[in-house]
């Protein structure tokens, strides 16, 4: 079978070879990319421009933006049909197309998050090592541990205090690095599609600020909802441990901590909000106002057959609602997560309704294409480009999350 | 004191300065004198298709399928031929079933899904048929978007796919107007026409060019004057498709009307 | 550059040369620049060679010719002239020594392609004498009554009058 046929049904007149080639996988690729772009950003608020409030987050918001960064890849490799190909684009880049940059962008990218990353638990690496190197017999987990740590000091073993100071402003500068590339490297996800001159819904310029905006949005999004989660986590774990340890922090002060920190960072997010929702109002505005040669077509798709995607889904549940949410007076956590993962949606299905409906008519605009998305995987294929595969992708940053937070712990100064 | 002797060999010392580094520049680019020349190039493959001889018998898209060794059930093909009928009513019927590899052996339109709509006789106010394949443009936007350089134009304008270096990306098939793109079922890499480059590189004509029997597709080298169909296409009132997306196509098309997608 | 702070770098330092290394060994030694520049002319000539060297299957009318002159003389004086040996014969390949014969398609389908009646105004199709091979003799391939190298001359008239 052709790859596209097991989900593409046509309709009226499209060109034979016409299907749906860029499937889910392809909507998981920018949410996945706004969503490192977004961590990082809101991280940087803080390193950089020294939002204090923003303290408690930020370092959280660095290592889940590093636990994404892989996961920005994983779609796209899922996606190849020659994956083990992909290295290609770092030994041959074409940069006439948008996608060579990939490889060097990303690449550069994840050096400075590993560097950023790198200055600000450099103390921890190096106390650790230490400590496990005073052990005199040494278990084997505690001897490979050892090692992981002791190579994670990369010699550099000085933790005084201008020594600390030093690795604070470098911390400061790479933020500051940060902030242009994590949004050239959304950005160009966003001018992959906005280039494209033969797909009549992509094609704009406003294309890549869009992206920016929206990537925002979800990424702050993210972080809000994961902080909730490990918040909530840690004050069930503060109940049952305060009995023992008086000096740690209570149910209250975590509780008071927590929605301070919410309350700051959804300000933010609704900014972002404001601009994301003006600037696809004004590509939608503009479009109908010129009415092109494919306007009559687009038209049929955004009013008619994605109406339910395009305007109750995306712009009323992922933008109306949470706006008002977060607008209302004291915000509360509850209404946070709700708001949260209402904007998530949005964004998600943003991405959806550009990759997915900008195929969804045929480019002789004479037919449409209907994605049938496969949720029950009977071959690879379907497997790859299928609610599965976009599942995997969706688990996949929470369990490097995971892991990088034995090494890395998040929230160890209030430990 | 400037003396208008010292004046006039100052100058000249600085134009003659000025102008050894920029000849020296053009020197050093012969490529791009050649380009701007145009004719160091002997041969430059175009097409032509009549579509007023053109009656759908499908032959060009199984000659096509085989000798290119697409599938030959697969949903995807290389070259297609649409059918218009454009009813008293103003509206224009477009189908292609199975790029109209078995012909057309149906009244009706094939309007997807399995459904078909029925058209009278005594409704249609025109119907013919219109060949496709690539246009191998002058700026092909799918070569422009290959993130690795997979495929690419030789220097007699035939844009081909090195399937030995397509990472399948899809991004060429997204980047195409004309929807001449696929992915080959059995290679998984990008596919396309390539006019039978193994044909014509050993003066042979394409496959579709053979298997028709009504001289509606012809194949042809724009640098030989005396070629029929340069002969054509420079005397003749000829158009192409989709020129506003500034690719410059050249399969060139006699008879070809709005109604054309 | 005794501060600690350069350390990182060295790591980056040593991705990247890592990273050129793999390229010198991965990239063919042949990818480069062609004729119509980095935009278009970005790849690997000797693909150009690998798609030259792709099998003829279609040989043409003028291959048949050598030994079946009969038969060429025959269709080249008939309305069919135009068509080609191989649009019926299937490829010939390397016929005939592989294969040793081809497959004929006498299906009614083929000759559809052109008579299946379409009242085409503005095409060349509706001048083409056709049918509906739903009520004309269902069931009998063409060539019973229709010699198809001149349709002039009648079909395999023997055949016929056995099957009725």
């Amino acid at each position: 079978m052709v790859h596209g046929e097991a989900w593409t049904l046509k309709e009226f007149f499209t060109y034979p070879n016409e299907y749906i080639y860029w499937t889910i996988q392809i909507v998981m690729y920018p949410f996945m990319t706004g969503l490192v772009a977004g961590a990082f950003v809101l991280s940087s608020l803080y390193h950089v421009f020294n939002v204090k409030a923003l303290k408690g987050i930020a370092r959280f918001s660095l290592v889940f933006s590093f636990a994404l960064l892989p996961v920005a890849m994983l779609p796209l490799m899922l996606h190849l049909q020659q994956p083990q190909r992909g290295i290609e684009v770092m030994m041959t880049p074409h940069f006439t197309s948008a996608i060579a940059a990939f490889g060097i962008v990303f690449t550069t990218y994840g050096m400075i998050v590993a560097s950023e990353l790198w200055f600000v638990y450099r103390k921890h690496f190096v106390e650790t090592a230490l400590r496990l190197r005073a052990i005199a017999d040494r278990s084997f987990s505690e001897h490979l541990l050892h090692l992981l740590f002791t190579a994670l000091t990369l010699g550099a073993e000085d933790i005084s205090h201008e020594a600390l100071e030093a690795d604070e402003r470098a911390v400061k500068k790479l933020a500051a690095a940060g902030i242009p590339v994590a949004c050239f490297l959304h950005g160009y996800a966003g001018f992959i599609f906005g280039s494209v001159k033969a797909n009549a819904l992509w094609m704009t310029p406003l294309m890549p600020v869009i992206f920016i905006c929206s990537a925002v949005v979800s990424g702050i999004a993210l972080c809000i909802l994961t902080y909730i989660v490990t918040m909530e986590v840690r004050k069930i774990l503060a109940a049952h441990r305060q009995k023992q340890y008086p000096e740690l922090p209570s149910h209250e002060e975590l509780k008071s901590a927590e929605i301070d920190v919410v309350t700051m960072t959804s300000r933010y997010l609704v900014m972002f909000l404001v601009a994301a929702i003006t600037l696809e109002l004004l590509d939608l505005i503009f479009r109908g106002y010129t009415a092109m040669k494919s306007w009559d077509i687009l038209r049929r798709v955004i009013y008619e057959r994605d109406f339910v995607n395009i305007f109750v889904i995306q712009y009323g549940m992922g933008n109306l609602v949470p706006f008002i949410l977060f607008l209302m007076p004291r915000l509360t956590i509850r209404r946070a997560v709700l708001g949260t993962m209402l904007v998530l949606l949005g964004v998600f299905m943003m991405r959806w309704n550009v990759v997915i409906g900008g195929q969804a008519f045929s480019s002789s605009l004479s037919g449409f294409m209907h994605y049938h998305l496969p949720i029950v995987p009977h071959d690879m294929e379907t497997f790859k480009e299928g609610l599965c595969g976009a599942l995997l992708v969706a688990v996949v940053p929470f369990c490097i999350f995971y892991v990088l937070n034995k090494v890395m712990p998040v929230f160890k100064d209030t430990h | 004191m400037i003396t208008r002797r010292s004046f006039c060999k100052k100058s000249l010392l600085m134009i003659g300065g000025l102008a050894l580094p920029l000849s020296a520049f053009e020197l050093f680019d012969p490529k791009r004198l050649l380009a701007e020349k145009g004719d160091g190039k002997k041969v430059r493959w175009v097409f032509l298709v009549d579509t007023e001889k053109c009656v759908g018998c499908g032959f060009c898209v199984k000659g096509c399928k085989t000798e290119n060794e697409i599938p030959y059930d697969a949903n995807v093909t290389r070259t297609w031929v649409e059918r218009y009928v454009v009813t008293k009513d103003g509206k224009t019927h477009i189908d292609s079933p199975k790029g109209g590899r078995d012909g057309f052996e149906n009244r009706a339109i094939d309007i997807g899904e399995g459904k078909f709509q029925e058209i009278k006789n005594e409704e249609i106010s025109k119907a013919f048929f219109v060949p496709k394949l690539c246009n191998q443009c002058d700026n092909p936007p799918c070569v422009q978007v290959c993130p690795v350089g997979a495929t690419y134009q030789t220097e007699d304008g035939v844009v081909l796919v090195d399937r030995k270096w397509c990472i399948g990306c899809g991004y060429c098939v997204m980047g195409c107007p004309y929807g001449v793109r696929f992915f080959h079922p059995v290679y998984h890499t990008a596919e396309k026409c390539n006019f039978c480059y193994h044909r014509i590189s050993q003066g042979m004509k394409t496959a579709c060019v053979e298997a028709c029997a009504f001289g509606a597709r012809r194949i042809g080298n724009i640098r030989d004057p005396e070629d029929p169909v340069t002969k054509i296409i420079t005397t003749e009132r000829v158009n192409v498709l989709k020129e506003e997306y500034g690719t410059t196509p050249q399969v060139f098309y006699l008879g070809l009307t709005k109604e054309v997608k | 550059m005794k501060s600690h702070v350069w350390r990182p770098l060295y790591v980056v330092l040593f991705v990247v040369a890592t990273i050129l290394v793999v390229r010198k060994i991965v990239v063919p030694p042949d990818f480069g620049i062609g004729p119509r520049g980095y935009m278009y002319g970005w790849h690997r000539p000797s693909n150009e060679g690998e798609w030259q060297k792709v099998t003829v299957k279609y040989r043409t009318t003028e291959y048949c010719k050598k030994c079946h002159r009969d038969k060429y003389d025959e269709i080249k004086q008939s309305p069919h002239a135009n068509i080609a040996c191989e649009n019926c014969h299937g490829p010939a390949l390397a016929h005939p020594e592989d294969p040793k014969a081809l497959n004929i398609d006498r299906t009614r389908e083929l000759c559809a392609r052109c008579h299946f009646r379409l009242e085409y105004p503005t095409s060349g199709r509706g001048k083409i004498r056709g049918i509906d091979p739903k009520t004309h003799n269902p069931g009998l391939e063409c060539v019973t009554c229709h010699w198809p190298h001149d349709p002039r001359k009648e079909g395999h008239h023997d055949h016929a009058q056995k099957l009725l």
